[in-house]
C-alpha cells in the first residue's frame, strides 16, 4: 500500500474515529486497557450476543497509532463471531510482530504493516487486541 | 558548558530528558572502570592492599555524599538501591513501627509514585491515613496550605524538594520548621533536586530524604537515604545477614552493627558507590550554585522561545528550576516525543509516574523537557525549529 494511502487511512481514522465514544448501557462490558508504558489509557465497551461482537467502542486518550488501529480493529471486528475475531486479532498480532500472517483478513488493518519496524509503536499498535483478546478469551 | 566531559555528547544527541536520567561524564565511567580493572575486591573484608582501596573508596565516597548534603555526620548516610528503595527502607522499617492507627501523613497530588504508592500500602496494612496539602492554582505548595493540612493526627510531611512533572521547588526550610513546631517529621524525596541545587540538612532541618545517583550524573542502581542520626537508628534493617551483624552465635543470639552499616546488608553495589562519589567531586568541581544559576537561565531561554509559538501549551510557566511540561495543541505528547526523536531530541512523554497529578492539572500527559548544565542554547534553538515545522508531523511520524 501507497505511503500516503496509507497514512491518510491512519490520520482518518484518529481525527474522524466513528467508533470513539463512551457507551453505558447495561449489554456492555467496560474493560481498560492501560499500556505499560504507563501513557495510553482507553476504555473499552464490548456487547456481546451470545457468541457475537454486536457492538464495540472506546475512550480515552492514546497516541495517533493506539487510537487509529483501535477504531480500525474495532470495525472490523462488529457483526464477527467470537472465533472469527480471534482469528482476526491473532492475525494482526502476528503481522505487528513480523511473523507470517493472513492477509486476507485483515483489511484496513494492513496499513500497520511496517509498524513492527519501530518498537516504541509495537504496544501502542497491540494495546487494544492484546485487551479485546483477553476478553475473548475469558468470556 | 561542560560538554566536553561527556562521551555521549560526541554523538548527534539532544539530550532532554534529565529530569529521568543524567548523562554519565566520563570521569563517573572511568571511576567504575578503574574499580574493575586496578582493584576489584569487596568492601569491609579484606586484609590486602586492594581491599583497603576499595574500603577507603567506599567510605570516602560515603563522606562526600555527607558533605554534599551537609549532614553532620557520615553515619546519617545509608547507601541504597535508589530513592524508591529508601523511601521503603523509611516507611516500612520506620514509620511501620512508629506511626499507629488514625495518624496522618501528608502528601501532595504531585508526589512521584516512590513517595505515594509505600504510604497507601502502609495505611492498608496499619490504618494511618493519607492526606493532602492542597496545591495552590500553580500547582505548588504554600505556606498557608501547609498549616491548613496539618490537623492534631498529623504526624508526617512526605513530599518532593521538586516535583518531576510541575517543576516546582518546595520551600523546604519554611515547611521543617512548621512540622517541628507541631511534632510532625519532615521526609524529602530529593530525587529530582539533588543535581540542580544545594541542599542542607541541617539549615532545613530534613528528618529523612532520599536521592537517586543516577539523576545526579551517577550511576544506576545506587542511592542514598539519610537520615538524623538518632532516627536512622531507630530504623529496622530489610536485610539481614552478612556485612550487617556484629557476632551471632548457634543458640540463635544476634548482635548487629551500628548504623550505617546495619542497613547495609549483603555486599553493596560498590561500583555504583564508587561511581556516585565520583558524580558529586564532579559536580562540586563545577559548583552546584553555577549549575543553578546557569540551568535556570537556559530555562527562562526555553520559555521566552516557546512563548513565541501560539501552537505550543506550556503548563508550567512559572517554576524556577529545570523543568518545562508542554504539548503542541492538539497533538498526544507521546506523538510529539516520537516526531522530536526522528530529530535525535530526546524527551519524556507522559504523566512522569505523577498519576493522580491529572486530578489536579487535568492534563494527563505532556512532554516534558528536563535541563540539565551540559545542554545550551543551539540545542533549544533546534528544538523550537523542528517545532515551528510540526505541521508536518504526521507525515514525519506516520
Amino acid at each position: 500500500m501507497d505511503r500516503d494511502l496509507k497514512r491518510s487511512i491512519i490520520l482518518d481514522n484518529y481525527q474522524n474515529a466513528n467508533k470513539k465514544y463512551i457507551s453505558n448501557g447495561d449489554e456492555f462490558t467496560k474493560i481498560n486497557t492501560r499500556n505499560v508504558s504507563c501513557i495510553d489509557n482507553l476504555d473499552i465497551y464490548i456487547d456481546m450476543d451470545n457468541n457475537i461482537i454486536k457492538d464495540i467502542s472506546f475512550e480515552g486518550e492514546a497516541c495517533v497509532i493506539s487510537i487509529s488501529s483501535t477504531n480500525i480493529l474495532i470495525n472490523l471486528l462488529i457483526g464477527k463471531s467470537k472465533e472469527e475475531a480471534l482469528y482476526i486479532i491473532d492475525n494482526y498480532l502476528k503481522m505487528i510482530n513480523e511473523e507470517e500472517y493472513d492477509k486476507e483478513v485483515l483489511k484496513e488493518l494492513l496499513v500497520f504493516d511496517d509498524t513492527g519496524k519501530q518498537p516504541s509503536r509495537i504496544k501502542c499498535a497491540t494495546l487494544t487486541a492484546n485487551g479485546i483478546k483477553k476478553f475473548l478469551e475469558n468470556n | 558548558m561542560n560538554r566536553e566531559d561527556f562521551e555521549i555528547l560526541r554523538k548527534t544527541i539532544v539530550y532532554f530528558d534529565n529530569g529521568a536520567t543524567t548523562l554519565k561524564p566520563n570521569v563517573v565511567r572511568d571511576s567504575i572502570l578503574k574499580y574493575y580493572d586496578e582493584y576489584t575486591a569487596n568492601a569491609h573484608r579484606g586484609d590486602y592492599k586492594t581491599s583497603a582501596i576499595v574500603d577507603n573508596l567506599y567510605e570516602e565516597a560515603r563522606e562526600k555524599v555527607a558533605k554534599f548534603i551537609n549532614a553532620k555526620e557520615k553515619s546519617e548516610i545509608v547507601f541504597t538501591s535508589g530513592t524508591t528503595n529508601s523511601m521503603n527502607m523509611i516507611i516500612f522499617g520506620y514509620f511501620k513501627d512508629n506511626l499507629k492507627e488514625g495518624d496522618e501523613v501528608l502528601i501532595t497530588l504531585s508526589e512521584h509514585a516512590s513517595n505515594i504508592v509505600p504510604w497507601f500500602i502502609l495505611e492498608k496494612e496499619i490504618g494511618i491515613k493519607v492526606k493532602y496539602i492542597d496545591l495552590d492554582n500553580k500547582h505548588e505548595v504554600s505556606i498557608d496550605n501547609v498549616k491548613k493540612a496539618i490537623t492534631d493526627k498529623t504526624k508526617v510531611i512526605s513530599i518532593a524538594m521538586t516535583t518531576n512533572v510541575v517543576g516546582d521547588t518546595r520551600p523546604i526550610k519554611e515547611i521543617s520548621k512548621i512540622a517541628h513546631d507541631n511534632n510532625i517529621l519532615m521526609v524529602v524525596d530529593a530525587a529530582q533536586g539533588i543535581a540542580h541545587s544545594k541542599i542542607d540538612v541541617q539549615n532545613m532541618d530534613i528528618d529523612f530524604m532520599a536521592f537517586s545517583g543516577h539523576k545526579m550524573y551517577g550511576p544506576t542502581g545506587i542511592g542514598v537515604l539519610y537520615g538524623k542520626f538518632d532516627l536512622l537508628d531507630k530504623v529496622t534493617p530489610f536485610n539481614y545477614g552478612g556485612g550487617m551483624n556484629a557476632m551471632f552465635t548457634k543458640d540463635g543470639y544476634v548482635e548487629l552493627r551500628e548504623i550505617p552499616t546495619r542497613l547495609e546488608g549483603g555486599t553493596p553495589n560498590i561500583e555504583g558507590v564508587l561511581g556516585l562519589g565520583a558524580a558529586i567531586s564532579y559536580i562540586e568541581d563545577i559548583g552546584i550554585d553555577k549549575i543553578n544559576k546557569y540551568e535556570k537561565e537556559l530555562r527562562r531561554y526555553l520559555i521566552s522561545e516557546l512563548d513565541k509559538l501560539d501552537f505550543i501549551d506550556v503548563y508550567n510557566r512559572e517554576v524556577d528550576t529545570n523543568i518545562v511540561a508542554f504539548n503542541i495543541k492538539g497533538v498526544f505528547a507521546q506523538d510529539t516525543a516520537v516526531y522530536l526523536d526522528k530529530y535525535n531530541i530526546c524527551v519524556r512523554a507522559g504523566n512522569h509516574c505523577a498519576k493522580i497529578l491529572d486530578n489536579e492539572i487535568n492534563i494527563s500527559n505532556t512532554v516534558r523537557i528536563s535541563l540539565s548544565f551540559y545542554n545550551n542554547k543551539e540545542e533549544i534553538d533546534l528544538l523550537i525549529n523542528v517545532l515551528k515545522n510540526s505541521e508536518n508531523i504526521w507525515k514525519e511520524i506516520l
